[in-house]
């Protein structure tokens, strides 16, 4: 039956039951994916982000929260303009480079 | 001179002999097993490249150059290329006498060919000394001279390497040890055994004079055999570690010279020419200097001499780190002796490494961007380095329009990466997928020029690029065709500038002089300490996978201080991250060569006014 509206699904995020192995263990091999403020510079300055909306603020968020990733990572090409800009001084291409290895999803 | 033992046989030789007969086998099956795994048609254009004469000049020129005599060591350091080139070509001259020797005076034992080497032993002079001989006698005595004063130094540079204007040497390890121990022993020995036998065989300036000295408090033949024997074993000792030690790169590096000659790539990081390579590093340890990761005695052993040792030794955590920290700056390619392909190695390493995901680009669509592109001669790309650096792009663009050249900038609102960051982490699939995009931008769009300001993209579109028609040119070459053209005005400021040599502009695409002319017509320019193909790296290059933001700060300290040594008023580059990351800690300001030229420069038709 049509009512003219629907209901989007829940999205609601319980850190309790998410799993987490991903996220620790990226953060074992590169520990800088813990220091993120999410200030979005690496999104602004993203070569990808026009073509897969690729985020790496959004993608650290979302392995936090055990969430579908590889659209965003699948335009990434690794130019280091987000490596540039970080005021945190995070070694992102090393960190994406880690996720395309690690990520089991 | 006759032979003196009817025989032409002692039982001393064995050990020697035995060592000969063993590096020999080892050496040629090393070579067969190198061969073999080159890919068909790289063993196919070698085995062509030994048939083409000019080929076959130039593999003897340069291993006559690079092996006996090392030019290019003696060209970088007076003393290090002496104490080589007197072990090696001294050592070359001893056996090629001790030939001559056996073939002028005993040539039925031309055969024996451990009797060159202990010819002393098994002659005796008899009648008058014939002028061939004395001239003989004499040589083989100069060229033992030689070979111990080049030992001698060697023994100084272990003790003391500054000594040798080299402050840091790599470590051998144990059996390095024995090699080199061994090797020193060789020639004094040789000189003893010459010297207590020269009353029988005859000698020359340096033997007779030792023979009658050890006379006077030896007074019998009982020291002859002993030294001998010392002399043989210290060879086989020798002969027997060199497979597994640095002076494996001896064999190697003739071998490495044709190949090479040859064109041959590295196309497997563990087999064939890599594997040669890694056999031809002779440890020397120049690299570790000119590493810029080793600032302030860190990040020592990430040298390519320890890359060599490692893949050796098959330490794979080892080698994963190493390849993964490395710069890629190319600096330890350049200043290499046997020219170790170190970043090359790396990038071919780092491609074994196994992802469970892959980038796919297949949604990206081109076509708005070709369109963008089109309608103009000559196409602009910025790369996308130059977005954090807008003066470069908006500096490049103010001078084509002074200059009233047609263009089109391909990547104003953004476009794609050159592909090269995705190339050098290993990953030439993902790489490709990029480059065959950008390829249908630049060759839809018809222009005929790419002009290219980010030397980066500028090394990538040179080498992994399919353009055909379309000539890709770096900016300050174009600037300076533009120049010579008069298609500029310009007026020279009294700043004076410091051209940093960006890596892959400089070693990457040997364009060394165009920016620095660009400068000059400008303003002034000084040299830094370090230039051109010694340039240090900024420290920002993508090349490395793992270095840390600290870690990297102290490499850029280091390299801001070899620019500040010319006491020029700023600093000027032709790099979007050079600029970008030494703007972060230099106390002076840092401006692009475009920025520079633009701000020098009016159109031809104002200053006619």
């Amino acid at each position: 039956m049509d009512f003219g509206f629907s209901l989007s699904k829940s999205s609601t995020i319980n850190l309790d039951t998410v799993d987490t192995t991903l996220f620790r263990k990226l953060c074992e091999m590169e520990p800088d994916a813990r220091i993120c403020m999410s200030c979005g510079s690496c999104s602004a300055s993203c070569t990808a982000a026009p073509f897969s909306g690729m985020s790496l603020r959004k993608v650290i968020l979302a392995i936090q929260r055990d969430q579908d990733v590889r659209p965003m990572l699948s335009n990434c090409m690794l130019c280091g303009k987000c490596t540039m800009v970080c005021p945190r001084g995070i070694n992102t291409r090393h960190l994406i480079l880690t996720l395309y290895r690690i990520y089991d999803r | 001179m006759i032979d003196r033992i009817p025989s032409g046989f002692h039982p001393f030789v064995l050990p020697f002999l035995f060592g000969m007969v063993f590096v020999l086998s080892y050496c040629l099956f090393g070579m067969v097993r190198i061969l073999w795994q080159l890919p068909k048609k790289d063993l196919r254009k070698f085995l062509l490249s030994l048939i083409n004469p000019k080929i076959i000049v130039k593999n003897c020129w340069d291993i006559l150059k690079d092996c006996l005599i090392h030019v290019k060591l003696w060209k970088r350091n007076k003393l290090l290329g002496y104490m080589h080139s007197s072990i090696a070509f001294g050592w070359f001259m001893l056996i090629v006498l001790g030939h001559l020797e056996v073939f002028l005076f005993v040539p039925e034992r031309i055969h024996m060919f451990y009797y060159p080497i202990f010819f002393n032993y098994f002659v005796a002079e008899v009648g008058d000394v014939t002028i061939q001989g004395a001239l003989l006698m004499f040589l083989m005595d100069f060229f033992l001279l030689v070979v111990l004063s080049g030992i001698v130094l060697a023994m100084i540079k272990r003790v003391h390497s500054r000594f040798f204007g080299m402050r840091r040497t790599a470590r051998p390890s144990l059996l390095n040890q024995i090699g080199l121990y061994a090797l020193w022993a060789i020639f004094p020995l040789r000189l003893l055994a010459e010297s207590f036998t020269a009353h029988i065989s005859g000698g020359s300036f340096l033997t007779i004079p030792a023979n009658w000295l050890f006379r006077q408090f030896l007074g019998n033949d009982l020291n002859m055999l002993p030294t001998w024997w010392a002399y043989s074993i210290a060879l086989c000792v020798f002969m027997c570690v060199l497979p597994f030690t640095r002076y494996m790169h001896i064999p190697a590096e003739m071998m490495l010279i044709p190949l090479r000659n040859a064109g041959i790539k590295i196309r497997d990081s563990r087999k064939g020419f890599a594997k040669l390579q890694v056999y031809s590093c002779p440890n020397c340890g120049v690299c570790i200097d000119a590493c810029p990761m080793s600032v302030n005695r860190g990040n020592l052993k990430d040298c390519t001499v320890y890359l060599t040792r490692q893949m050796r030794r098959g330490n794979e955590k080892r080698i994963e780190e190493i390849s993964d920290k490395c710069l890629l700056c190319g600096k330890c390619h350049t200043v290499c002796q046997v020219q170790v392909e170190g970043p090359q190695l790396r990038i071919i390493e780092r491609s074994r490494r196994h992802y469970n995901l892959s980038p796919d680009y297949s949604n990206i669509d081109v076509q708005p961007m070709v369109e963008a592109s089109s309608g103009a001669k000559v196409l602009y790309f910025s790369g996308c380095m130059s977005q954090l650096t807008p003066a470069i792009g908006q500096s490049v663009e103010s001078i084509l329009k002074k200059a009233d050249v047609d263009y089109v900038w391909m990547d104003r609102e953004g476009g794609l990466c050159c592909g090269r960051p995705m190339l050098t982490a290993g990953r030439f699939e993902a790489a490709k997928e990029i480059v065959h995009k950008n390829e249908e931008i630049i060759l839809g769009s018809g222009a005929d020029t790419l002009l290219v300001s980010c030397p980066i993209c500028y090394k990538m579109f040179k080498e992994e690029y399919q353009l055909k028609g379309i000539r890709v040119v770096h900016y300050s070459q174009y600037f300076n065709e533009l120049l010579q053209q008069e298609k500029l005005h310009l007026e020279k400021s009294d700043l004076c500038y410091v051209f940093h040599d960006p890596c892959e502009l400089g070693r990457g695409c040997g364009i060394y002089d165009e920016p620095r002319k660009l400068i000059g017509k400008s303003a002034g320019i000084a040299e830094a300490e370090k230039n051109r193909a010694e340039s240090i790296c900024c420290g920002g290059s993508l090349g490395s996978l793992t270095l840390s933001f600290a870690q990297r700060e102290e490499m850029t300290r280091a390299a801001l201080e070899n620019l500040y040594t010319s006491r020029a008023d700023a600093i000027a580059t032709a790099c979007p991250l050079c600029m970008a990351t030494f703007s972060r800690y230099a106390d002076r300001p840092v401006r692009d060569i475009a920025e520079i030229l633009d701000a020098q420069s009016s159109p031809v038709s104002e200053k006619n006014q």
